[in-house]
């Protein structure tokens, strides 16, 4: 993990106390509301239903126990006793109040978190696959160069008001499973046929009301220059991108309006003048950055101890668990675990204060003191060893952390919607619980395979709908609650925007639906078959059959 | 009337400018800003003019429709409409960085304490400040930070060039 230097904490202490003076002078009168607005969304503050929601970044979703511990305080001593994990690994306080929010900022502060740039129109936090580092097919662990991004980003002078929110993944796998295709710029590791490590570089994805998937701006970028490439996009779009109209603001717009080709040419002769200047990554900071992320004093161990394959055969549960929330690791004897937040009747993502300690407790007993968010709101222990397996998932079952749904259809991705949130138009959570009680059989679930679930409760698709193999959107009509479901969306390297099924459905029937999709799923399928290859394959027109046929 | 106060290279200092939006109201003498139509229609005239020349541009002007005229400019004001367009910010670096103006230049308009942190690391040395709001206070933003990552218009390197190897 990348600890802060001296310089870094400085530069945190600073903006707290920034921050501080911003908030006085607001409730002072002498920022209005308007001027207040976006200094405190570059803290990640918002004004929503209820209360204030405060955003705390968690850079490319890396987190240890001290920090967790932190959160856990914050939450008992200045929320209603609960944390919510976001869907951009970010995590979230319903209910502080904005008087005491420089308070919390300061205390964040004193474990190197902070809610900087979480919001508003500017670079937003970092975001990456939650296993960097262990992953088996990864090329590089894509850490130090979130963190190079991260610095690069904070407090950029130039892009504090970008026509609209700004928002980079790296991935470094074989698999994608950062979404960048769905992101402002999108930073896929590679390797070019000389063997050397570089970038290739995606821009305009981006979901809201007009989902795109990213198109390549460039395939081979050498390291030195990633900085200067993506201040070269930015800029050109800092000054082209619509300010007239927020709808059509994000660079997928821009990018769409001139063309690809078009846009590449002006983003490479901005990149002339950026690139061979101090602007270049040197050698020594690259390692340096590295250094941050060297392996953990890892055991040498063989997998599969007698202790663990003996355990999965006499507990059946045990090794249920492992099958289905357990990722192979690139050390023998090692495995990654996901804890699920997503047990049935509990708002995907939200932690209590004495669950976030009690994670923070095992983290240091199993997984070197360190976890990761996802974006799909769950937890990751990166390292445990094969043969504590057993130990862990007793501990994690007490916790309520281990239901065995990772991937699958309850495994829900939901935005708080109207239950939090004043943007929305629907709520999101009580159609999760509706979804996870129908589908309550974890056999059948099993059998159904992996089907990824998103739900948000307005177009601003917090809750990543379209890139869920069933997407749910909360629409509007008549000041009712309504939902509109699209099949067949894919976050991942086979990126795709769901199709949307037809004329949404009220929200008793929600899961009724979801039964009926599930039906045709498995009445159509092949043998092997998952549910995106069926749709794939069978297309739209025998799900909407089903769902609206009469009764 | 008292004269104008704007802050320049970090101090509050009376204005000796005249902004001029419209070339019918051109003086006779002193120090001007005109904007960037007017300066384009009548740029003869005013090479001849007794008195310091400044143009003011838009947020979003190209560079180019200035960059030739830079060396004859006093001071060149980017004009921000609302205190949340970024573009000034973008333009400002270009006019410094690419092609070296080292002149005055100069934030009006929506120009508010807390983003004159920002102005200055694109390159702002003066800042004339919204009217209704006190200055002295304003001078403070200036200061919110003593450290940064990024290269910007005044330290061309990042702190990654920075660090004592
Ligand atoms: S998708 Fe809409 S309802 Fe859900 S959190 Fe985002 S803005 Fe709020």
């Amino acid at each position: 993990m990348y600890i802060y230097t001296e310089y870094d904490q400085k530069l945190l202490n600073e903006r707290v106390a920034q921050f501080r003076s911003q908030t006085e002078r607001f409730l002072k009168g002498d920022l209005t509301s308007e001027e207040f607005l976006p200094l405190r969304l570059q803290n990640g503050l918002y004004v929503q239903r209820h209360a204030p929601m405060l955003r705390i970044a968690v850079p490319y979703g890396m987190l240890d126990s001290a920090k967790l511990r932190v959160l856990g305080e914050i939450a008992r001593d200045f929320d209603k006793g609960y944390a919510h994990f976001s869907t951009r690994q970010n995590v979230q306080f319903n209910w502080p109040e904005l008087a005491q929010v420089p308070d919390i900022l300061a205390k964040l502060a004193t474990v190197q978190m902070h809610g900087i740039q979480t919001s508003g129109n500017c670079i937003r936090n970092t975001t990456t696959d939650q296993f960097a580092g262990v992953a088996r097919d990864e090329i590089e662990d894509p850490r130090p160069w979130c963190e190079i991004i991260r610095q690069w980003s904070t407090f950029h002078p130039e892009f504090a008001f970008l026509p609209r929110k700004f928002k980079i993944a790296v991935n470094a796998a074989a698999d994608d499973r950062a979404a960048i295709k769905f992101h402002d710029i999108g930073v896929q590791i590679v390797k070019n046929a000389q063997g050397e490590t570089g970038f290739s570089i995606w821009v305009g994805g981006g979901l809201g009301r007009t989902p795109i998937v990213a198109e390549e701006i460039t395939g081979f970028l050498p390291p030195r220059y990633l900085l200067s490439y993506l201040e070269a996009i930015v800029r050109v779009y800092n000054r082209y991108g619509r300010r007239d109209n927020k709808y059509k603001a994000r660079i997928k717009i821009l990018v769409k309006a001139l063309g690809i080709d078009a846009f590449r040419e002006k983003v490479e002769a901005e990149w002339q003048h950026m690139k061979d200047t101090e602007m270049d990554l040197p050698e020594a900071e690259i390692s340096r950055m590295k250094g941050f992320f060297r392996e953990p004093a890892y055991a040498q161990l063989q997998d599969n101890p007698p202790v663990f394959a003996d355990a999965r055969k006499s507990s059946p549960g045990f090794d249920n668990w492992v099958r289905r929330n357990c990722t192979a690791h690139k050390k023998p004897g090692y495995m990654a675990v996901t804890l699920s937040l997503k047990a049935t009747a509990v708002a995907p993502g939200d932690v209590s204060t004495d669950d976030l300690f009690a994670i923070a407790d095992l983290a240091d007993r199993f997984s070197f003191g360190e976890v990761r968010s996802t974006h799909n709101q769950n937890v990751v222990m990166a390292d445990v060893r094969q043969d504590q397996l057993f130990d862990l998932w007793q501990q994690l079952k007490a916790l309520g952390f281990a239901t065995a749904n990772i991937g699958y259809l309850t495994d829900i991705t939901c935005c708080p919607g109207g239950d939090f949130c004043s943007l929305a138009n629907a709520k999101s959570i009580p159609i999760a619980e509706q979804i996870q009680r129908r589908f309550d059989d974890l056999d059948y679930l099993y059998d159904l395979g992996e089907i990824e679930l998103n739900i948000s409760g307005c177009m601003n698709a917090c809750g990543h709908h379209h890139i869920g193999t069933i997407g749910i959107l909360g629409v509007d009509k008549k000041g009712e609650e309504f939902y509109q479901i699209s099949l067949g969306g894919n976050s991942g390297t086979n990126a795709k925007i769901g199709q949307i099924v037809g004329p949404s459905f009220g929200e008793a029937d929600v899961a009724d639906v979801i039964a009926k999709i599930i039906d045709v799923y498995v009445e159509k399928r092949i043998e092997g078959e998952d549910f995106q290859s069926t749709f794939e394959r069978v297309g739209l027109a025998p799900f909407k059959e089903k769902v609206y046929a009469a009764a | 009337m008292q004269p104008r106060k704007i802050i320049r290279n970090r101090e509050i200092v009376s204005d000796t400018f005249t902004y001029v939006t419209d070339a019918s109201q051109l003086p006779a003498s002193g120090d001007i800003i005109v904007d960037l139509p007017v300066w384009k229609e009548h740029k003869t005239a005013l090479l001849n003019h007794n008195g310091k020349i400044g143009v003011q541009l838009p947020g979003d002007a190209e560079p180019e429709e200035i960059a030739e005229d830079l060396p004859k400019l006093a001071v060149v004001a980017i004009h921000f409409s609302v205190f949340r367009d970024g573009r000034g910010y973008s333009l400002a670096r270009i006019l410094r960085q690419r092609f070296g103006f080292d002149g005055e230049l100069r934030a009006t308009g929506d120009v508010l304490r807390d983003q004159l942190f920002y102005l200055q690391r694109c390159g702002f040395d003066a800042f004339d400040t919204r009217p209704d709001r006190c200055i002295q206070e304003a001078l403070k933003g200036l200061s919110d930070f003593t450290v940064t990552y990024q290269a910007d218009a005044n330290e061309k390197r990042p702190i990654y060039q920075r660090r004592p190897t």
